[in-house]
């Protein structure tokens, strides 16, 4: 069987009509009244690292800190661009040795003190090779 | 405005990144071995006082190192690009106009900070000295070819103490005078050679030759360089560095390699890390190049390499794997004894800009999310997803013996303190 064309109809494109296109679903009900009070999520890094370039992670290695809470394994947030306080704990070289303690300066005389009562608190005269490498701003210790 | 340019670069950059973890290291010599521990690619002052030369292949220094107890790395480019990136945040705190020039060299413009430049310089050393534990040196000047001569005079220089201002200075001349003119930014090798045969030996010869004349023989770019060391900017800071033309990754095997299987391998390995490193960039690749090469210094040394059009670019890691698979096919020669081997990705675009060809019978939708998903999985510390064409055992595969912890990358190898 043939199929004879008859006529052909051009569309009239003298009128234009503007659709708006959505591509999000419409949820039928009430809009959410607490999207207005939307806020950012709490990012756990943002409120522990506060100079990202300055700060580094250190694995503790024994107990010489337990007493500050600080047990081996933990993972202590050290950020470099702070001065040490009296009694901050601080990351030290000592002799080119890296170590955490207590910092304490009284007198102009520093002293490094462990938080364990089996070490010995280390004085720093002339003739140590010291530095402080970083402060120690937060522990984090698995349960 | 006048542009006021200092050139921040870190003090043995590779040698300093290992001091900072591992202060015994201080004072001592220590030299970095590249990627194959087959050459010293950085050296402590101590190492360079020993006469280790830069680019000697380890072996002919090796007694050196063992009378000296020299410090041997290997090189540990997880944390060297790490620190690099800590460095030049710091330095972005100085000034909004940085152009980070090398892994560990930045340009900033100081135009507009009234002050003295010689004290904010030593602001910024002692910064980026406190903040991430590197030692660098400044040079202060009009032009970067002046700061870049002031940088290396500090260097050397006891008295300036890490930070040196040409600026306008009384000593101006006299720096010229000790820098010989093949170390002089953008002279190279030829050109110092051609200047050396009329009479032009340092810094400041060059800058008073006629330009005209130096022009005609040098081009615009050696006209530039007399102007800039006349303290003329010609080189402002690029602050939009262009597009990566191109992408790539070659190793070195840890000995020999001479069956296909494992050379295939090699190159699938390569080309899926090439593949991460375009997706990282948001980039496809036009073209791939993938060449093979044994050693230069035996007999019958052979290099080759074989270069594949993709009709529609790609970031997508099968198709690399499998073109670089089919490149290796060709280029494979029995009996030669493989050096090393490498994947450059080429014809580079912006991966939302990809020109789509009518013919193409890939679902490029799904193979993107499937990158992704791969992506996302591995973006961990220890990559649990591999390709099966990069082989479980890789016995070409480098062994970083002397590599330092990725301190700053790796949560199991982080610094330990007790």
């Amino acid at each position: 069987m043939r199929t004879k064309v008859r006529t052909i109809h051009t569309p009239d494109v003298s009128k234009r009509q503007e659709v708006l296109l959505f591509e999000a679903t419409v949820p039928a009900g009430f809009p959410s009244p607490a999207a207005d009070y939307e806020e950012d999520k709490l990012v756990l890094n943002k409120h522990l690292v506060k100079h990202p370039a300055a700060t580094f992670f250190v694995r503790v290695a024994g107990d010489s800190m337990i007493g500050a809470g600080i047990h081996a394994g933990d993972l202590l947030v050290v950020d470099r661009s702070l001065e040490p306080r009296n009694k901050s704990v601080v990351i030290a070289v000592v002799n080119g040795e890296l170590t955490v303690k207590r910092f304490r300066i009284h007198n102009n005389k520093i002293t490094l003190e462990p938080e364990n009562e089996s070490y010995c608190a280390l004085e720093i005269t002339e003739d140590t090779r010291f530095e402080v490498w970083g402060v120690v701003t937060s522990v984090i210790h698995k349960l | 405005m006048k542009q006021i340019f200092a050139l921040v670069d870190c003090n043995n950059f590779y040698a300093s990144c290992e001091r900072v973890f591992n202060p015994k290291l201080e004072g001592r010599p220590v030299v970095v071995l590249s990627n194959n521990d087959g050459c010293v690619v950085a050296r402590s002052n101590e190492a360079k006082a020993l006469g280790i030369g830069m680019g000697v292949p380890a072996f002919e220094v090796a007694d050196i190192i063992r009378k000296n107890h020299v410090e041997v790395f290997s090189s540990n480019y997880a944390l060297y690009a790490d620190m690099s990136s800590r460095v030049m945040e710091t330095l972005s705190a100085f000034t909004p106009d940085i152009e980070i020039y090398s892994i560990d060299e930045a340009f900033l413009n100081l135009a507009g900070f009234g002050c003295s430049w010689t004290d904010y310089g030593r602001k910024i050393r002692r910064t980026v000295r406190k903040w991430t534990g590197m030692p660098v040196t400044v040079g202060i000047a009009r032009t970067k070819t002046l700061a870049k001569i002031a940088n290396k005079i500090a260097k050397k220089s006891a008295g300036a103490n890490g930070v040196l201002d040409l600026t306008d200075s009384a000593y101006l001349n006299k720096a010229l005078v000790q820098t010989p003119v093949e170390k002089v930014w953008t002279v190279g090798i030829k050109t110092a050679i051609k200047l050396k045969r009329v009479g032009i030996k340092t810094a400041l010869e060059l800058r008073d030759a006629d330009v005209g004349w130096i022009r005609r023989k040098f081009g615009v770019v050696g006209a530039r360089t007399v102007y800039e060391l006349r303290g003329n900017c010609c080189y402002r800071l690029e602050r939009n560095p262009p597009l990566k033309k191109s992408i790539m990754v070659s190793r070195t095997f840890a000995k020999p390699v001479e069956s296909l299987e494992k050379l295939k391998e090699a190159a699938a390995s390569y080309a899926a890390r090439a593949g991460e490193k375009l997706r990282q960039e948001n980039l496809a690749a036009g073209v791939m190049t993938v060449f093979v090469t044994t050693s230069r210094f035996i007999k019958k040394s052979y290099f080759n390499s074989h270069t594949v059009l993709f009709d529609v670019a790609t970031n997508n890691t099968i198709e690399l794997i499998q073109n670089a698979c089919a490149s290796i096919e060709r280029l494979y020669r029995k009996g030669a004894a493989f050096k090393k081997c490498g994947v450059v990705l080429g014809g580079l675009v912006p991966e939302n800009r990809i020109q789509r060809n009518l013919f193409d019978n890939v679902d490029r939708e799904k193979c993107a999310r499937l990158m992704r998903t791969i992506d996302a999985v591995n973006a961990g510390s220890n990559c649990p997803l591999r390709w099966a064409a990069e082989g479980i055992n890789q016995t070409w595969k480098l062994k970083f013996q002397r590599r330092s912890r990725r301190y700053t990358t790796h949560w199991d190898e982080l610094l330990e303190v007790a």
